[in-house]
């Protein structure tokens, strides 16, 4: 796991950025499921593909 | 006999109809005599439809008349309230939805089930947006576990499972993103059919996240399921992800037997983690198959992160406006969780999509190995009501996230599973395993479930009825 994930510093920059209220009373819990959710995202980014390795969905036009 | 009628599996509730030994009516008045006397007590209905249920009912019953039974003709059912019922608003579990116009229309599979001859008694209690394994929701309350009402009756299509369980109706509808099917037939003691990504129509369904949702049925047998797979299927063009695959006839397969199918345990990340019971339920169907064969689902704990990034991002784009316009209103525990998911990198999300590919070739070549593979659904029994966090291999975690331990990885890349519910030697608490078959195969799962049901091992009854003997 990335040990440099400020996941507060995260929170607070991405909800101005999407204009999200995080009212004090939540903003623990979201912090704390952002930090669930980047160990998640590590597991998977550590993981080696080839590069002819493409997303699931395919959209068919 | 109408009280004991509901008891009965969907085949013969239609077979007495369509013989005339009992009318829809008859039928439908006593399972709206059920819901009635037992819904505030177990939580399972949150919108009735008593007044359809009579007309749907007489409809059937003049078809009986005319010599033209429907093949689920009498049978009846609710639909998770995230399905659209005409002239019913569509609450999806939330506060917000509530505010909406009542649907103009039904959704395309309730619209099927109607043709079929099904009596709809109404929608069912759900969590919020689907975001949930528990069946609990601040807004409605709690649906019950019918076996003991202390505990959950797992979620999200927490109703789904406590009307099917309690005997208030036959079957039930409920959608599976992670689990949300699997889960409350495990806390349930259910089978439950979450077929492959793409098979049955998602259009009038309230979405969660696109690229993972399946609807499909709960019942209390496997010829249950084959009846309903059997009414369920059809191409419709209004939703996009619903593959172009010819239907299965399940009713013709599902007596076929476990012989010759090529069945596994799934080794590994499945033997980890869980209770005693996950696995002890799990080693009772394959002693029952004889199967000591185990099979390695690769890098499955990658899977289920991969998984747990897609839905959270995929949810919160969903929800991104009225996450902004009111999130006091979101259920505590779905917001939190939604908040956080609007917040990923891009990269994150495109990398688990990419890993999907990975899982799903590495998922293939297994099968080329195997027919079925069989593993725990859930990692216990229900959970007492409330319960907020749980102990898995030592580690204390969120219980809400992590009922679906088992569940996430194989609805990941779409699969479908048949639940077979088991009743331990002692056990107050039923507990299902997962029958998992390669796409497109329902029939094979099914044909495994009907074999242990049908040998005893696994079995479905109506709370109440069990525990009377035990």
């Amino acid at each position: 796991m990335k040990e440099d994930f400020d996941a507060e510093a995260h929170c607070d920059h991405m909800a101005a950025v999407l204009g999200l209220e995080i009212r004090p009373e939540w903003r623990q819990a979201v912090i704390d499921n952002l930090k669930a959710t980047q160990a998640m995202a590590e597991a998977v980014l550590t993981f080696p593909l080839g590069d002819d390795v493409e997303p699931a969905p395919v959209f068919e036009p | 006999m109408t009280a004991e009628i509901l008891y009965r599996p969907a085949p013969a509730i239609a077979a007495a109809v369509a013989a005339r030994e009992i009318s829809a009516r008859e039928v439908a008045t006593a399972a709206i005599e059920r819901v009635t006397a037992e819904n505030d007590r177990l939580g399972a209905f949150t919108d009735l439809t008593f007044e359809r249920a009579l007309e749907e009912a007489d409809v059937v019953d003049a078809k009986v008349k005319a010599g033209a039974a429907p093949p689920l003709a009498g049978v009846p059912y609710g639909v998770k309230n995230l399905f659209d019922v005409a002239g019913v608003v569509t609450r999806a579990g939330s506060r917000i939805n509530r505010d909406n116009p009542p649907a103009p229309a039904d959704a395309t599979v309730v619209r099927s089930l109607t043709r079929a001859g099904v009596i709809l008694l109404g929608a069912l209690n759900m969590g919020e947006y689907a975001y949930d394994f528990t069946g609990e929701n601040i807004h409605d309350g709690a649906s019950r576990n019918p076996h003991d009402p202390s505990r959950m009756s797992g979620g999200s299509s927490g109703g789904s499972g406590t009307a099917v369980a309690a005997g208030m109706v036959a079957a039930s509808l409920g959608s599976d993103t992670n689990g949300s099917i699997r889960v409350p037939a495990s806390f349930c003691g259910l089978f439950g059919l979450k077929p492959t990504y793409g098979r049955l129509s998602r259009a009038g369904a309230f979405p969660f996240c696109a690229s993972l949702d399946h609807v499909g049925p709960l019942a209390r047998s496997a010829l249950d399921l084959a009846l309903l797979f059997d009414a369920l299927q059809g191409d419709d063009r209004r939703d996009p992800a619903q593959a172009r695959r010819p239907a299965l006839a399940a009713m013709n397969e599902v007596r076929r037997g476990a012989a010759g199918l090529r069945i596994a345990i799934a080794g590994g990340y499945f033997r980890e983690r869980g209770l005693p019971e996950a696995f002890a339920a799990v080693d009772k169907v394959a002693a029952a198959l004889a199967v000591e064969r185990e099979v390695i689902l690769p890098e499955a704990a990658r899977a289920r992160a991969a998984a747990y990034v897609i839905t959270t991002a995929e949810a919160a784009t969903l929800h991104l406006d009225r996450l902004r316009k009111r999130p006091a209103d979101f259920d505590p525990a779905a917001r939190d969780r939604l908040l956080a998911g609007a917040m990923l990198p891009a990269a994150w999300v495109i990398a688990a999509q990419r890993f999907r590919s990975w899982f799903r070739q590495a998922m293939r070549e297994v099968f080329a190995k195997v027919d079925i593979i069989l593993a725990p659904a859930t990692p216990f029994h229900a959970l007492a009501g409330g319960t907020k966090t749980i102990t898995l291999g030592g580690v204390a975690m969120p219980a809400r996230p992590n009922i679906g331990i088992y569940t996430q990885p194989i609805s990941f890349i779409g699969l479908p599973v048949v639940t077979v519910p088991v009743w331990l030697d002692g056990a107050r608490l039923p507990i299902v395993v997962q029958v998992i078959a390669p796409a497109w195969r329902e029939d094979w799962a099914l044909r495994v479930a009907h074999a242990l049901e049908e040998a005893g091992v696994v079995e479905a009854p109506v709370a109440g009825e069990k525990e009377s003997v035990r």
